[in-house]
């Protein structure tokens, strides 16, 4: 705005160069304030010390029985914990991982064989996959299946058949004991 | 066609593709550019129009940022406000802009009317524009006070209710419509909630009308501080490239010049210094506006003893009160601003200008004198000479605008007025010093708070956090959390504190665990579906002494003892007031009987308090070897609970420090670009 101003009466050569020089400046100032400012209004949306002191979840799992899954919430998210059987195990380690979409061994994604610790949030486009009840529909290969566009998910919470990209992520945890987790 | 550097930018192949479908730059041009003249002379009170479009744009980003993270209901408004304040990124930041923009706001535009009133700018032909103006003030007034209400504190509450029940005067149908503005038999939730919707609403419809204002501005352009009107023919030249000026006397010398690029950057510099301004209130004195009572959450069945409204409605207030007619004191007050409608008419001198009317001149200033003394006597209780003088003041607010101004006209001999806008512009920096002198006494005028009845003003301590640059003392901060675990924290509860916060004064990430876990709190449902007890997390709130109100009263024969949050923001006098209290306990003077259960304190309103005196010498052992004296305990705690109260405090004057340093340099760089700008106009 200020370097357009017009002087009639400025001559060129050493005034002119001061002159532009105080519009030049002046300018950057006013263009590097007003970036400052921006950045509080941005970092307002960013989460709240509220809403990170809650990024940790402690889950008792003594409860659950082999074969049972829990779903717990994490960070507004549902986290899937299933305690799987033997079976289950071995269908998910007995397969050749560079067949999968999104190839991963089964040992990378549990700290313990007997219990998977899911983000229960399909790749895709964020629905919830079923799966947690004995009475849901599982999917072709017995883990989880997402009914928004029919993602198929294995019994280590694997992609095999459907549009998600990924494999269901695994939370960062700790066992802080054999029956207690903690998410986050 | 313009300047060079103009008909560059229009002759630029994408402007000129964009100009053919949508004029936008043309139009731009024409409303704050190159094409719009303005009276050279416009002196620096020219500023606050620029001014307050700046800070009602301030206004509605900050609000809408706000309303990201405000829960209108009444269970959680005052806590929502306090978790913007602790937890959300900027929070305080954020809300502070927005508390003191409103007072800024105002400070502006009764700037700008009182110049307006100066400079006859009201007389034809903006009548138009100057009652467009008092519209904007109304909406004004009426987007403030639901602002208020919104953080639901104790002067929120009770402000709302006043001021809803000033329509209860209304003859017949008053009740009815009180109780339809409450959506129920008091101010509740439904009357936050729609004030909430209202309060967002409304500044829109002021950036409505402001379009039309300066729709109106164009049509004659500015007034100017001679009053007579601008020829156009030096500048029409000049700009127009042209020998036809637009009609206008081609004798004239240079009256005008284009509003770009000499008022943009006046309106800059004017808005750094502003800013400047702004700044100090935001980052050092953010609570100098407001009432300690309004960090008290509302209490339907408590009124505080002296409720004041904001200090931009003293005036209007006291009018309310003089008048010893409910319906009458409620006409009065508002024809107090009704009557700014017909002024253009109510004025009949035909000159515009006062610098030609010495008769009104004198009018003019004892008229602003009437406003500031109506605004001290609306901040006083309504009795005594106070009420005689709001009385007083009250008659002659009416008699200026229904006595003075018609018949002034006919009376007044103006002087001669010069043939043309020769004179100088005028002295800037005299105006701009002018200017900051008023906006300062207005705010120490605003800071007034009524002290409390029957108890002397607590002594001034020197603390940590005084000042600039003060910062709290960290070893006696921690002392006084220890003396409030160990001692306060038995009856009053910190709710809106977290064990989380505690690592803010120097406490590691185990220590804070092992604080929390130190308390059981109530959590659940389990899988049983029953509530149980597990030790507390740092994400948890200070554990409350008792589980609600009911049980605290029951717990202390009867009294409430408070939440100690916000104390040293919600007493009059902040942390002296706590240490006086804390240390003010002694037996009762002769002559004053104590009522049962109560003790004797030299600094409680009413000098009954039913909190026995809470610190003894020696009643806690600290760790770093201090004695424990009554005195170095009350110091301790309370430095303690100022930062409980202002966690944000060391945060905000380093900013502050920052923000200043940037804004008087860019001050000075817009000063000097100004100066250049303007060379060859002076």
């Amino acid at each position: 705005m200020v370097n357009t101003a017009h002087s009639p009466t400025a001559s060129h050569g050493a005034e002119g160069t001061r002159r532009d020089f105080l519009y030049l400046t002046a300018g950057a100032f006013g263009v590097v304030g007003a970036g400052a400012t921006m950045w509080p209004f941005i970092h307002q949306m960013n989460p709240s010390a509220d809403v990170l002191a809650l990024s940790t979840t402690e889950v008792d799992v003594a409860p659950v029985a082999e074969g049972q899954s829990i779903t717990v919430s994490w960070r507004g998210k549902p986290v899937f914990i299933r305690r799987r059987t033997q079976a289950e195990i071995q269908a998910a380690r007995a397969i050749n991982i560079n067949e999968l979409p999104d190839p991963q061994a089964d040992q990378a994604r549990v700290k313990k064989p007997e219990w998977l610790i899911l983000v229960g949030v399909c790749t895709h486009l964020g629905c919830v996959p079923l799966g947690q009840k004995t009475t849901d529909q599982r999917g072709e290969f017995g883990g989880w299946f997402c009914p928004c566009h029919g993602s198929h998910y294995d019994t280590s919470g694997r992609i095999r058949k459907g549009p998600a990209p990924a494999n269901l992520p695994v939370p960062a945890y700790e066992f802080l004991s054999d029956t207690t987790v903690r998410i986050g | 066609m313009a300047t060079p550097s103009s008909s560059k930018f229009f002759g630029n192949p994408v402007v000129k593709w964009i100009e053919h479908r949508l004029p936008i730059f043309s139009f731009v041009d024409h409303s704050l550019g190159s094409q719009y003249p303005t009276p050279k002379n416009l002196s620096y009170w020219w500023n606050f129009g620029s001014l307050a479009l700046a800070v009602l744009m301030v206004m509605i980003v900050s609000g809408i940022v706000l309303a990201m993270h405000f829960t209108p209901h009444v269970t959680m408004a005052f806590d929502s406000t306090e978790r913007i304040m602790r937890d959300v990124n900027y929070g305080w930041l954020i809300r502070y802009i927005h508390m003191n923009g409103a007072s800024f706001f105002f400070i502006v535009v009764y700037i700008h009317i009182f110049r307006g009133m100066y400079y006859g700018s009201y007389k034809a032909p903006r009548e138009i524009l100057w009652g467009l103006g008092v519209v904007i003030l109304l909406l004004l007034m009426a987007t403030a006070f639901m602002g208020y209400v919104l953080p639901w504190g104790q002067m929120s509450f009770w402000g709302a209710t006043v001021i809803t029940n000033l329509f209860s005067a209304i003859p017949l149908v008053g009740d009815y419509i009180v109780t339809w503005l409450w959506g129920g038999f008091a101010v509740e939730n439904s009357t936050l909630n729609r004030f909430f919707s209202l309060h967002f609403l409304m500044p829109f419809l002021i950036v409505g009308v402001v379009v039309l204002h300066v729709w109106a501005l164009h049509v004659h352009g500015s007034s100017n501080p001679i009053g007579i009107d601008a020829k156009l023919h030096v500048w029409a030249l000049h700009v127009h490239g042209s020998s036809n000026p637009i009609g206008i006397d081609a004798k004239g010398p240079q009256d005008k010049i284009p509003f770009h690029p000499y008022f943009t950057v006046k309106d800059a510099f004017g808005l750094t210094v502003f800013f400047i301004v702004f700044a100090a209130v935001i980052f050092f004195a953010p609570n100098v506006f407001g009432e300690p009572d309004n960090y008290i959450p509302a209490n339907p069945l408590v009124t505080p003893e002296h409720i004041v409204p904001e200090w931009y409605f003293l005036p209007y207030y006291a009018i309310l009160r003089a008048i010893p007619s409910k319906l009458l004191g409620v006409v009065a007050m508002f024809a107090s601003i009704l009557v700014l409608f017909i002024l253009p008419w109510l004025d009949t001198s035909r000159v515009r200008s006062a610098r030609f009317r010495p008769t009104y001149r004198w009018f003019f200033w004892i008229f602003v004198a009437d406003c500031v003394v109506l605004g001290y006597i609306g901040a006083k209780p309504p009795e005594g000479w106070y009420l005689h003088i709001g009385r007083l003041a009250t008659a002659w607010y009416f008699a200026h605008f229904l006595i003075v101004l018609p018949f002034l006209g006919w009376f007044e001999r103006p002087l001669p007025l010069p043939a043309s806008i020769s004179e100088p512009v005028l002295k800037g920096a005299k105006a701009t010093l002018m200017a900051l002198a008023i906006g300062f006494g207005m705010l120490g005028f605003g800071a007034g708070p009524a002290s409390a009845a029957g108890a002397p003003k607590p002594p001034a301590q020197k603390w940590s956090f005084d000042g600039v640059f003060g910062t709290f003392d960290a070893a006696s901060r921690q002392r006084g959390f220890q003396v409030y675990r160990e001692v306060c924290g038995a009856c009053h509860a910190l709710k809106q504190v977290y064990y989380r916060h505690l690592r803010d004064i120097g406490f590691s990430e185990d220590e804070v665990k092992a604080i929390a876990a130190s308390v059981e709190v109530t959590d659940g449902p389990n899988d049983a579906g029953e509530m149980f007890q597990r030790p507390g997390r740092p994400s948890d709130r200070f554990k409350s002494p008792f589980a609600n109100d009911n049980a605290a009263r029951a717990g202390n024969n009867g009294a409430l003892p408070v939440d100690l949050s916000l104390i040293t923001k919600a007493r009059p006098g902040g942390p002296d007031y706590l240490h006086a209290l804390l240390t003010g306990y002694s037996d009762p003077p002769a002559g004053v009987k104590l009522s049962e259960g109560m003790n004797y304190n030299k600094y409680f309103p009413g000098n009954q308090i039913a909190m026995p005196q809470p610190l003894n010498a020696d009643q806690v052992t600290y760790a770093d070897g201090t004695k424990a004296t009554v005195e170095q305990m009350a110091k301790d705690v309370t430095t303690f609970l100022a930062w409980a109260a202002e966690p944000e405090l060391e945060a905000r004057k380093r900013m502050g420090m920052k923000v200043m340093i940037f804004l008087v340099v860019l001050s000075a760089l817009l000063f000097f670009v100004k100066r250049k700008v303007w060379s060859d106009v002076h």
